[in-house]
C-alpha cells in the first residue's frame, strides 16, 4: 500500500520549500545587486518583500503542523516534517539577511559607497549557490551531495576575511572611513552567516535521510581560530 | 543489555497448531517494570505469541509450544509446572472487558479467595480498585452489577481483578480497542501507573498507542511460510524514530504490503 494522498501532501510540501528558497535566492542577489547601484528604491521594495517570505513560511508551517496532527507521521515522514520546519524557519532567516542588507542600503543614504564591490556580489552568488544546491539535495534526499557542500563555505569565509581586511586598511588610512567600512563588513557579515546556514540546511538533509544527527565538517571553527585581530 | 532486569525471557519460542507453525524463534528479554508493545500486521502471530506467555494456548487441543520461557529461572513450559500457578503469577486483560456477572467487589474479591487469600479482603478490593484509577468511581456501589459499569470502567475492573492476585506480570491483549478515546487514555494513564509495579506487555493495532504508552516495542511479521517471528526489538523511540529494518519502517509509515 502506498499513502498516494500523503505521498503527494509531502511533494507539495517539498515543492513549497523550493519556492520559498527560490524567494530567498532572489532576495539576497536583489539587495546586493541594490546596493552596488545605490538603488534606494529597489532596497525599500526589498525590505517590503521580505514580509512574502515570512508568511510564505507561516504557510509552510501550517502545512507542516495540519500533517502531523492528521497523519500521524512516523519514522523517515517524522523526520522529514520535523527537519522541514527547521529548514523553512532557516530560509526566514536567510531572507532576513537579505533585508539586513536592504536596510543598510536605506540608511546609506546619499553616503557614496567606500569602493566598488567586488568580492561582496562574489559572497551573495557563492552563497546562493550552495543554497540552491542544498536545496537540490534536500528535495531529491541525496546524502552524498548534502554532506559535501558546507566545506565549500570556506570559500565564502575566505572572501570575508578578504573583505574584513581591506576594509580594514582603509579605517587605518582615515579615520573618516569608519563608517562607510563598517556599512559594507556589516554587509558582508550578513553574507558570511547566510553562508553558515547551509551548512544547517545540509545536516537536516543528512538526519532525514538517516536519522542520524550531526555537525557536518567545516573548517569554520578553524577559521576563527586563526583571526588574530 | 545484559545487565537489565528481566522480568521473562523466551528462548528460541516457538508456537504450532498441528504442523502448521503459527510462531517461530522467539527470543525476547522482557524488562521489569516495563511496558513492552508487540506491533504487527494482522495475523502476524502477536495475539499468539502474548497468549503462550501464561499458558492460554494449553486450551487449544492441537498447539503446541516448543523452546522455553524462563520466568524467575523456571521454564514455564517445564514438564512439573501447573499452567494454573503460571496464569496466577501472569494475569491477563482480554480486548473486550469480560467481567463475571457478579458484583463489583465479588470480581475481584472472588479470583483472590479461590487463590488462597487469608487478609482483609475489604482491603484488597479498596487497594485494587484504587490502583486500577476506579475507586472514587465505584466506591458507593461496592454490591452493584459489575454489568452497570461503563465499558471503560468494566476494563479498568478486569486491571483491579488481575492485580489483585498480584501477578508478575501482566499481559493486555488489545485492552483499549474496544473503548472510546478517552477510556483508552485511561487505560494508558493507568498503565504508567501499573508499571512501577508491575511489568506489562500489551499487543496492540494501535501504533499511536504504541508509540505513547510503551517502553519497548517488538515488531512481528510472517515469513515466507506464513510463520509469525520478531522482526525488530528495541526501545520504542528508535522504533517509531530511526527503526533499523526496512519492514518496520513500511509498517510504522502507514506504507505496508
Amino acid at each position: 500500500m502506498i499513502r498516494k494522498t500523503f505521498e503527494s501532501d509531502i511533494q507539495q510540501v517539498k515543492d513549497e520549500v523550493l519556492a520559498l528558497g527560490s524567494m530567498v535566492e532572489h532576495a539576497i542577489i536583489a539587495s546586493v545587486d541594490a546596493l552596488k547601484k545605490r538603488d534606494i528604491k529597489a532596497a525599500e521594495r526589498l525590505i517590503m518583500e521580505d514580509k512574502e517570505i515570512n508568511k510564505k513560511r507561516f504557510a509552510i508551517e501550517n502545512q507542516l503542523m495540519i500533517l502531523i496532527a492528521t497523519q500521524q507521521p512516523m519514522a523517515h515522514d517524522l523526520r522529514l516534517l520535523a527537519s522541514t520546519m527547521e529548514i523553512i524557519s532557516e530560509l526566514e532567516r536567510m531572507g532576513d539577511y537579505a533585508k539586513g542588507i536592504a536596510n543598510i542600503n536605506v540608511r546609506m543614504g546619499d553616503e557614496k559607497l567606500l569602493k566598488p564591490l567586488i568580492d561582496i556580489p562574489r559572497m551573495a552568488q557563492k552563497g546562493v549557490d550552495m543554497l540552491h544546491r542544498a536545496l537540490t539535495a534536500f528535495v531529491s534526499e541525496d546524502v552524498e551531495a548534502a554532506k559535501a557542500l558546507p566545506v565549500e563555505d570556506d570559500e565564502v569565509d575566505a572572501l570575508y576575511n578578504q573583505i574584513y581586511r581591506e576594509l580594514m586598511i582603509f579605517i587605518i588610512e582615515d579615520p573618516k572611513n569608519i563608517e562607510r567600512a563598517n556599512w559594507l563588513l556589516w554587509v558582508a557579515h550578513n553574507l558570511e552567516r547566510f553562508a553558515d546556514r547551509v551548512t544547517n540546511i545540509c545536516e537536516r538533509t543528512v538526519f532525514i535521510a538517516t536519522g542520524e544527527f550531526g555537525e557536518i565538517k567545516s573548517s569554520d571553527d578553524e577559521f576563527w581560530k586563526n583571526q588574530k585581530h | 543489555m545484559e545487565n537489565k532486569n528481566y522480568a521473562i525471557e523466551s528462548n528460541d519460542l516457538s508456537i504450532h497448531y498441528g504442523t502448521f507453525t503459527a510462531v517461530k524463534g522467539v527470543s525476547l528479554k522482557i524488562e521489569r517494570q516495563k511496558i513492552t508493545a508487540i506491533i504487527g500486521p494482522s495475523g502476524c502471530g502477536k495475539s499468539t505469541l502474548l497468549r503462550s506467555f501464561n499458558r492460554m494456548n494449553d486450551f487449544v487441543p492441537s498447539c503446541r509450544v516448543t523452546g522455553e520461557l524462563m520466568l524467575q529461572g523456571q521454564n514455564l513450559y517445564g514438564k512439573d509446572v501447573d499452567p494454573v500457578e503460571v496464569r496466577r503469577k501472569i494475569g491477563m486483560v482480554f480486548q473486550k472487558p469480560n467481567p463475571f456477572p457478579k458484583s463489583i467487589y465479588e470480581n475481584i474479591a472472588w479470583g483472590a479467595r479461590i487463590n488462597g487469600f487469608k487478609g482483609k479482603m475489604d482491603e484488597l478490593v479498596e487497594q485494587s480498585l484504587r490502583a486500577a484509577a476506579l475507586w472514587d468511581e465505584v466506591k458507593d456501589k461496592l454490591h452493584e452489577s459489575a454489568y452497570a459499569l461503563s465499558g471503560g470502567q468494566q476494563q479498568r475492573l478486569c486491571i483491579a481483578r488481575t492485580i489483585a492476585i498480584q501477578p508478575e506480570i501482566i499481559l493486555m491483549d488489545e485492552p483499549a480497542s474496544a473503548l472510546d478515546p478517552i477510556s483508552t487514555l485511561r487505560i494508558e494513564e493507568l498503565m504508567q501507573e501499573l508499571k512501577k509495579n508491575y511489568t506489562i506487555l500489551i499487543v496492540t493495532h494501535n501504533m499511536q498507542q504504541a508509540a505513547r504508552a510503551s517502553d519497548y516495542t517488538a515488531m512481528m511479521m510472517i515469513d515466507d511460510e506464513r510463520a509469525g517471528g520478531v522482526i525488530e526489538f528495541a526501545d520504542t523511540k528508535k522504533i517509531f524514530t530511526r527503526p533499523s529494518d526496512k519492514r518496520t519502517e513500511d509498517y510504522v509509515t502507514g506504507r505496508f504490503g
